[in-house]
């Protein structure tokens, strides 16, 4: 694995167009990158010897609604090297009109359930994932209710159920006595 | 009830509401709903400590068909919520329901948009029990209750079923 300053420069060189920065915090390395090229950017993460991260950990994303951001959601690719057990994390960022990113699943196929949770809670796409559907919320739901601008108690989605009354007629329901 | 003797041969008179009720109110079938902390508080009003059993209510089924008390123990998301509505329309006649705990009856802390704020918007509650979770005398006292609510029930207070039709 390259020191941040070499892998900078190594990065920088094959992603031109892409690529933003890379910062440092507590020797956990972030790769900054434009969501276009970031299938590009993981396969050459996980092809190249120099940095042979073969393992994909994790994928989550962060809403950067209304905060200094290159853009408003950034896709986080959490990447582990297994035989030299070392992390890097990749994040792509996306803008907010019709956030699209290709999908990783050609690279690692445990990233169908990941990329089909951030596509449900966030609204990201992702080209080329073979069954993207919603995971966690039900199916028929309208939103993706980990966005920032989607109220904490919902538009709704609560209190839209069928009442089920007592079918048959009991005496405690007049009956306020009863204790 | 009294027991009444002639003969040699016994006798009991009484009406067909306090032998129903007498035989309803003591062999309750519980089917527990467990989706959180409460499911597992509500394992030990079974067990001997506490014995859910005194009350003739240890007969626990699993299946909705086979019980008359739906005891619905933890928070019920919205993917959750038209489960439990079939499973309580699974139910014969008559049926109870204890709402168990906080998030049960009122969503509790979950004020979120997933969570259903109290199941008694949807289905109708008999008792409610409060606390986070109950502690397992409470649970028994919401049987009881549910007793005595069975006690004063009668025969004559049912109607059949009306028919609905589709608006």
């Amino acid at each position: 694995m390259l020191p941040k300053d070499q892998l900078t420069v190594v990065i920088k060189e094959k992603f031109p167009d892409s690529f933003l920065e890379i910062t440092d915090f507590r020797d956990m390395l972030t790769i900054h990158i434009r969501g276009e090229q970031v299938l590009d950017l993981l396969r050459t993460l996980k092809t190249d010897p120099r940095f042979a991260f073969n393992f994909l950990a994790d994928i989550t994303a962060v809403d950067h609604l209304e905060m200094d951001a290159p853009a408003r959601f950034a896709v986080v690719y959490h990447l582990l090297n297994q035989h030299e057990v070392r992390r890097i994390v990749v994040r792509a960022w996306v803008d907010e009109e019709h956030p699209s990113l290709p999908s990783v699943y050609p690279l690692w196929k445990t990233a169908d359930w990941q990329e089909r949770e951030v596509y449900d809670l966030f609204g990201i796409e992702f080209t080329g994932h073979p069954d993207l559907r919603r995971i966690m919320t039900p199916d028929d739901f309208q939103h993706h209710p980990l966005r920032k601008d989607y109220p904490l108690q919902g538009r709704g989605e609560r209190s839209n159920f069928p009442v089920v009354k007592r079918r048959i007629g009991s005496k405690w329901q007049e009956d306020k006595s009863v204790q | 009830m009294g027991v009444e003797r002639s003969g040699g041969i016994g006798w009991l008179s009484t009406t067909v509401d306090a032998f129903a009720n007498w035989a309803r109110k003591n062999s309750l079938w519980p089917m527990p709903f467990g989706t959180a902390c409460c499911g597992i508080e509500f394992m030990s009003v079974l067990a001997s400590r506490h014995d859910m059993a005194r009350f003739g209510a240890e007969a626990i089924r699993f299946s909705p068909r086979q019980s008359d008390l739906l005891l619905v123990a933890g928070r019920i998301p919205i993917k959750m919520m038209p489960v439990l509505t079939r499973i309580y329309e699974q139910m014969p006649e008559p049926k109870w329901i204890i709402a168990m705990g906080a998030c049960a009856s009122s969503g509790g802390v979950f004020d979120t948009y997933s969570v259903v704020q109290g199941i008694d918007n949807f289905l109708p509650v008999d008792v409610y029990i409060p606390g986070c979770p109950p502690r397992p005398e409470a649970i028994l006292d919401a049987l009881i209750k549910i007793q005595k609510l069975i006690k004063r029930d009668s025969l004559g207070h049912y109607k059949p079923p009306v028919e609905e039709t589709a608006t």
